[in-house]
């Protein structure tokens, strides 16, 4: 069953509200950078490195960005569960 | 035995499957019927989502549009992907938190208003509705293929099954089903491209397959991707891998069609539903990711198969004689997803880039309604050509769906593939379905017009709600609108011009108001969809040259998106503030811990 909630202090949750968006910002970033920057702005320059038969931007495009994705929700789950862990938020069972 | 009794067999199976599913997981309360009790493990929540996210239009066109599009069509790939990374950091984690049911639950609560409600209501109807259409569209297509029975046949045995266990399972029996759909769709879709990949490069992992060299051939340890370049030039079209430039589309439409597809997907309300069924935000958190590597399984395999299956088409058909065309040409010959129209008589089938002739093909009838011949023995179209070199017609759909016959895999892997597609069409079809039914009897049933009622009542409204939005699926089915397309990139924009702004201003702010909520919604959906309407030739001599800033209808959601949340935080801070319990509402969303 779930837990009850710990009655947190007002400014221990908005230091857990902080870290939270920290996080957010730095993977947002990571996402935007996969996904706008490497696979659609700089598209053309990447293209011309060639990593095995790939040109580097369109294999970003149609494959490296996906991987990238996978990961940043990975990491979001995991640093978020350090972070609840944290503040005192047991796990579920 | 032949492809239909494989197919007869295989699929059969995949529906007792789903339907005893569905008897084994039936339920008795609202809790049940909407979020399948709240008790769904992380990772089967996981492999639904996958299900639930991944329709016909992933499974049987996607590749096919990759495969014409080239380096353009990883708009599908970054869009649908990239919104689902918005989902799980920006709005599952705290919806899950929130509580409550539906996304208009959400709306109507954070903005304490039923006007809001309502929007969101007519909104999630709007999109669930266009979705479902083309769902259905595809099982009908799937079966009139495969088993050749008629294309309404197969819609009504889509609507039999998903009306049975939605009706019984609601949520539960949903979500079951969609965890054996999904395995069913995933299986269907490596087979094929695992053995293609082996044949064409002699590598098992289509996802490296494709930037290897080709094994056998002409063009022999040449780079595929090098080779279908070339390819693209010789016949005169844009590079396969290039991006932009000639005959592409331009990098700010690209971007825009990428942004609004993010965050259109972001807004679908049938994957939000999804997060509400896992006991825990923690449990949110970790379906997201098993959610996202699941889908990534099949998109980054998508690629693979549109480049192997444009090489296949392109070395299989071009400059060949039309009278020993493959026997997949002539059996899907028949579906009107492939035709040939010998310009300069020669017999033999010529590929180039542009349009073989005006519209969809439409053949030759006879007065006894037996098709007209033509000399080299092709059914004759009624089709104005056109004036370049092309003679050959290929639908997209094709690239998937012919696939394994063009590899000249066995039987059994193509009546796979057509379970395949029916899981992916029906476990999209079931989700959208559910949520057009708890909008009606638990948003506006329940929550806007009679508040008093009882639980059973409410049980019963959701299972009839379901019902009847399978009917009315099954007539759009039927009957497609012929504007489908449209409403297509319609519902991908209001999405993202509706839902997305308010949910996130709704979690990441205290501040904005109802006023500016409803504000947001409505100018967002107001400017996109008469972008939509204006530019999609509905009004008259608008054309591609006059659009803003060289901004597409696909890609308006994204301008659609930020007058939402311009409107909306310039309206709230003119407004009278939130009131009290709301913004603590809000304060509790952010603790930590499940509220």
């Amino acid at each position: 069953m779930e837990q009850q909630p710990k009655q947190e202090s007002g400014s221990k949750t908005t230091e857990y509200w902080r870290s939270n968006l920290k996080i957010l910002g730095v993977l947002l970033s990571v996402w935007f950078f996969a996904g706008c920057v490497l696979s659609i702005f700089f598209v053309e320059k990447l293209n011309e490195i060639k990593m095995g038969g790939f040109p580097l931007g369109f294999w970003f495009a149609q494959q490296g960005t996906i991987y990238v994705f996978i990961v940043v929700i990975l990491v979001y789950a995991i640093l978020m569960e350090r972070l609840d862990r944290k503040h005192g938020v047991k796990e579920d069972k | 035995m032949d492809i239909q009794t494989w197919t007869y067999l295989i699929v059969g199976l995949s529906f007792a499957l789903y339907i005893g599913i569905a008897i084994a997981t039936r339920v008795r309360s609202t809790a049940g019927f909407y979020v399948a009790g709240q008790g769904v493990p992380a990772i089967f929540n996981g492999m639904a989502t996958g299900a639930d996210w991944m329709s016909a239009a992933s499974f049987i066109s996607m590749a096919g549009l990759i495969s014409f599009m080239g380096y353009t069509g990883s708009v599908y790939l970054i869009g649908w992907t990239g919104g689902y990374v918005l989902l799980a950091l920006l709005l599952a984690p705290y919806l899950r938190k929130f509580g409550k049911f539906t996304v208009p639950d959400f709306v109507g609560d954070r903005y304490y208003s039923n006007v809001a409600r309502f929007v969101a209501v007519i909104c999630a109807i709007f999109v669930s509705f266009t979705y479902v259409a083309g769902q259905m569209r595809g099982v009908g297509v799937v079966f009139s293929r495969f088993l050749e029975v008629d294309i309404n046949t197969g819609v009504i045995i889509g609507m039999v099954l998903v009306f049975f266990y939605a009706t019984l399972g609601g949520m539960k029996g949903i979500t079951y089903t969609q965890v054996a759909q999904y395995v069913v769709l995933i299986i269907a879709y490596l087979i094929p491209a695992i053995a293609i990949s082996y044949q064409m490069t002699g590598n098992v992992i289509p996802q490296i397959g494709f930037g290897s060299t080709i094994t056998t051939g002409e063009r022999a340890g040449v780079y595929l991707l090098e080779a279908i370049d070339q390819i693209h030039r010789d016949l005169g079209f844009p590079e396969y891998t290039g991006a932009f430039g000639p005959g592409n589309k331009s990098m700010i439409d690209v971007f825009a069609i990428t942004f609004a597809l993010m965050v259109g997907t972001a807004g679908l309300p049938h994957v939000i539903i999804r997060f509400y069924t896992v006991k825990s935000v923690r449990a949110a958190r970790w379906s997201a990711f098993w959610a996202l590597l699941f889908i990534g399984l099949l998109y980054t395999c998508a690629p693979a198969i549109a480049t192997f299956a444009r090489v296949n088409l392109i070395q299989t058909l071009h400059t060949k004689a039309y009278a020993e065309r493959p026997q997949w040409f002539k059996s899907w010959e028949r579906t009107g997803l492939i035709a040939w129209q010998d310009k300069n008589g020669d017999g033999l089938i010529q590929y180039a880039a542009g349009a073989p002739f005006v519209g969809k093909p439409e053949f030759e009838e006879s007065s006894s309604g037996e098709a007209v011949l033509g000399t080299f023995g092709e059914p004759r179209l009624k089709n104005v050509s056109t004036d370049n070199g092309n003679e050959l017609y290929v639908d997209r759909d094709i690239m998937v769906l012919a696939n394994p016959e063009i590899a000249n895999l066995p039987a059994w892997v193509v009546a796979l593939v057509a379970a395949g597609g029916l899981a992916a069409a029906l476990s999209t079809a079931a989700g959208l379905l559910l949520v057009i039914s708890s909008s009606v009897s638990h948003d506006l049933g329940k929550r806007i017009l009679n508040p008093n009622m009882t639980d059973r009542q409410e049980l019963k409204y959701a299972r009839f709600a379901a019902g009847g939005a399978v009917v009315i699926a099954g007539y759009f089915g039927i009957n497609p609108p012929g504007f489908v397309a449209q409403v297509v990139a319609f519902a991908f924009g209001l999405a993202a011009s509706s839902f997305f702004p308010v949910i996130i201003l709704g979690i990441f702010t205290k501040r904005t108001t109802r006023e500016g909520a409803i504000g947001g919604m409505l100018a967002g959906i107001l400017f996109t969809a008469g972008y939509i309407i204006y530019f999609k030739g509905f009004v008259s001599g608008a054309t591609a040259a006059d659009w803003w800033f060289g901004i597409s209808p696909e890609g308006i959601g994204t301008v659609g998106m930020v007058i939402n949340f311009v409107v909306a935080i310039v309206v709230s801070r003119f407004t009278a503030a939130p009131p009290l319990e709301v913004q603590q509402q809000v304060e509790r969303l952010r603790a930590p811990g499940d509220a």
